[in-house]
């Protein structure tokens, strides 16, 4: 298994790469910039989490869910709540219970879980568009309740979360490179147990769910009950970026998870590739750094960005990018990969057979 | 004989429907009779903004025409995005966007007519001067969508998600460059672009009060106006669907698209006329309920949540289904606005869309299909 000479070539670039990254990214605090590692690259890490749960649904149960950034939020709402503690300087909303950081950290977790299989038990008798436009329902009125229920959250949200981290992480104010840390460690943990419950028989039983729902729904398995189980694991996965992404900004409000903010974790997902969970990530770190660059970039001369024809901003830009992705590459950056090699494989077979390579491969 | 009289032998399987049967009436009999009106201070569970409808009929009346009006609105732009959705199966997620984008041309067009810059007294404004912002916005809209499915959609039919995906990149364009570019016709430069909110103006006979002669309830001309409109444009698309050759086709193109195609009907014209007239349904609503409320950047989400609600509640490709999803739809929206209990500031009127989320989970667990809708 662990044999790279039984991979193939595209795996041995694959995992080489990976390594490469993982090497750069454990060890991109001692020799990056502020901005990039405890920004951009933190950034990716847990908005990547959460484009994840989108990408994991959609590889592997044909769902593609708009209530991520949603699930998201609730998570970052419901930690906000339990863990702030009011006080001095805390005019934000919320119910301020000031609880123990690490038991917040656990019910939100859990009750975002629950609120996923909620949301996952009604929307599991539809797939495909349905499921889309369901779970979109879902995510406009995630909003609209935090947004008016002024106990929880209201329009203003809560504010000053990232003071109350748990003590076993300590201060992220004053040493940003352990919320880094605790980020990429969660990424990684995120990627390998995606990787490992797609092995597992639950994980081949919601494949094939993916793909012949009623053939599984007629050799007995509960169709149902495993897109459900599969939105409570996403919900999770979204959960934890939420909390993350609290921990990193300090604040939640309405306008974190609303319809804009759903479809740029839709356009994350999308850029990287919804077919592949690496996708999630790439995708991710090309939104952020977009983000990060074009908005206060020099103007676009012929196309006007920012002035004369067009005249829009960062969204018209990002939305003709999107556009140009699905409509050149569904699958998106790990698309365009995936089809580089295949292209490079037909290619090869046309050439006249050569003789076995003996050296390294690649 | 006494066989036939014995109820059917309930069961295990009946205990959903029994206990959702049980909360439905008693939402009805909570604001029919339950609900009283709020004492001096705090409040209980039985108390409401206005109590029940015993206690002030007349309160009950005006949510329930505010409902039943609103739902008007709701039936134009929602049937547009029924009548794509039903015939083409492509979600329009730009749906929200055109109806935005509509809705400031026709404001733009009524400021131009009336030369009146931003805020327009409805009794200056003719009927003309409303009708002349619907004919130029409608067939505007009408044309965005047509290049909407001619130059991104149509060749990639079948492809549901992509087409999706598709159009949510357009409505992210859409939505930035309306506030880019709209409102232009403001006051002062600083309501000037950003997609502020703007509102058209009804034509000056429609605002004054009806007096309905029941429970001394007074109500507004021009909210009657905007149901006339909702029933007026359910009429025609019954009779376009069911009483012509176009409508034929397009209700043949809803059950079988192959079939239809393959008995030499040119289809590809009948989803460009689909698109068309759809998207000129978002436009037309957006100037029905910018007059009665307003525009703003933002709303498109809104509607776009509106008419995924309607279409999800009241079932795929029927316009029955959208009526009756509208009605739904608006009902529980109003009255959960005003009927949920008020006990202080913090409780519990603002919980109303949790009520939204509640229509469509108990909709979809008895019929994934929605009310109207065909499985399949």
């Amino acid at each position: 298994m662990i044999d790279p000479r039984t991979w193939s070539t595209k795996t041995q670039i694959e995992r080489s790469l990976a390594l490469v990254v993982l090497v750069i990214v454990v060890l991109a605090p001692t020799f990056l910039s502020p901005n990039w590692s405890h920004n951009i690259l933190n950034e990716t890490f847990f908005f990547g989490l959460t484009a994840a749960s989108l990408t994991f649904l959609s590889a592997y149960g044909a769902m593609v869910s708009l209530a991520q950034t949603a699930l998201f939020g609730i998570a970052g709402v419901i930690i906000g709540n339990l863990a702030t503690a009011g006080g001095p300087g805390g005019t934000s909303k919320g119910l301020h219970l000031g609880w123990d950081p690490t038991l917040a950290l656990v019910i939100a977790l859990a009750m975002t879980t629950v609120i996923g299989l909620l949301f996952g038990a009604v929307a599991s008798r539809s797939a495909g568009i349905y499921f889309l436009m369901i779970t979109l329902t879902f995510a406009v009125i995630a909003t609209q309740f935090l947004g008016l229920v002024t106990i929880v959250s209201g329009f203003s949200g809560i504010g000053g979360i990232n003071r109350y981290v748990p003590g076993w992480i300590g201060n992220v104010l004053d040493h940003p490179n352990r919320l880094y840390y605790v980020s990429l460690i969660a990424a990684v943990a995120v990627y390998a147990l995606i990787r490992y419950i797609i092995r597992t028989p639950f994980g081949i039983t919601l494949q094939g769910v993916r793909d012949e729902p009623i053939r599984m729904a007629s050799l007995g398995y509960n169709v149902p009950l495993h897109r459900t189980l599969a939105f409570g694991f996403a919900a999770f996965t979204a959960a934890l970026g939420g909390v993350l992404y609290v921990w990193w900004s300090g604040q939640i409000a309405p306008g974190n998870v609303d319809l804009p903010e759903t479809i740029n974790l839709l356009i994350m997902a999308v850029i990287g590739g919804l077919a592949r969970i690496e996708g999630a990530w790439v995708g991710a770190f090309v939104f952020v750094l977009m983000q990060n660059y074009i908005t206060d970039a020099v103007k676009v001369p012929l196309l006007g960005f920012g002035g004369t024809i067009f005249g829009g901003k960062f969204p018209t830009l990002i939305g003709i990018i999107f556009l140009v992705i699905v409509l050149v590459s569904p699958g998106g950056l790990m698309g365009i990969w995936d089809r580089a090699f295949e292209l490079r494989g037909r290619l090869g077979r046309w050439r006249p057979a050569a003789p076995q390579p003996t050296g390294p491969r690649g | 004989v006494t066989e036939a009289l014995r109820l059917p032998a309930l069961n295990r399987r009946h205990a959903p429907l029994l206990v959702v049967g049980a909360l439905v009436v008693f939402a009805l009999l909570y604001v029919l009779v339950i609900a009283s009106p709020p004492p001096e201070i705090g409040g209980n569970w039985r108390s409401t903004t206005f109590g029940s409808a015993v206690h002030d009929p007349g309160s009950f009346l005006r949510i329930f025409l505010d409902s039943i009006t609103f739902a008007g609105a709701l039936f134009i732009v929602a049937s547009g995005f029924a009548l794509i959705f039903g015939l083409m199966r492509v979600v329009n997620m730009a749906h929200g966007s055109f109806y935005l984008l509509g809705g400031y041309i026709a404001y733009e067009v009524q400021q131009a007519m009336t030369g009146q810059g931003f805020s327009i007294p409805t009794s200056e404004v003719n009927t003309w001067e409303w009708i002349v912002p619907l004919v130029v916005a409608a067939p505007c809209i009408a044309v965005v969508g047509l290049v909407t499915q001619q130059a991104f959609l149509r060749w990639n039919q079948g492809q549901e998600l992509r087409q999706a995906l598709i159009t949510i990149a357009i409505s992210v364009i859409v939505a930035d460059q309306i506030i880019a570019h709209f409102p232009r016709a403001t006051s002062t430069v600083a309501q000037k672009f950003g997609g502020n909110a703007v509102s058209l103006s009804w034509p000056g006979w429609t605002d004054r009060f009806v007096n309905l002669h029941v429970w001394s309830v007074q109500y507004s001309l021009a909210r009657f106006v905007m149901l006339g409109l909702g029933v007026a444009v359910g009429v025609g698309l019954w009779l376009w669907l069911y009483r012509t050759k176009t409508g034929m086709v397009i209700r043949a193109g809803v059950d079988d698209q192959k079939m239809t195609a393959a008995l030499g009907i040119n289809i590809q014209r009948t989803f460009a006329i689909a698109f068309v007239l759809g998207s000129a349904l978002a436009a037309m609503g957006a100037v029905v309920w910018a007059s009665q409320s307003n525009i703003a950047s933002g709303q498109d989400g809104a509607w776009l949540l509106n008419s995924l609600v309607v279409v999800i509640v009241g079932g795929m490709g029927s316009i029955f289904g959208a009526a009756a999803g509208a009605i739904l739809f608006a009902f529980v929206q109003n009255f959960g606005a005003t009927y949920l209990p008020t006990t202080g500031a913090d409780c519990c009127t603002q919980y109303s869309p949790i009520l939204t989320f509640a229509l469509i989970a108990l909709v979809l667990a008895f019929r994934p299909q929605g009310l109207f809708g065909r499985p399949g």
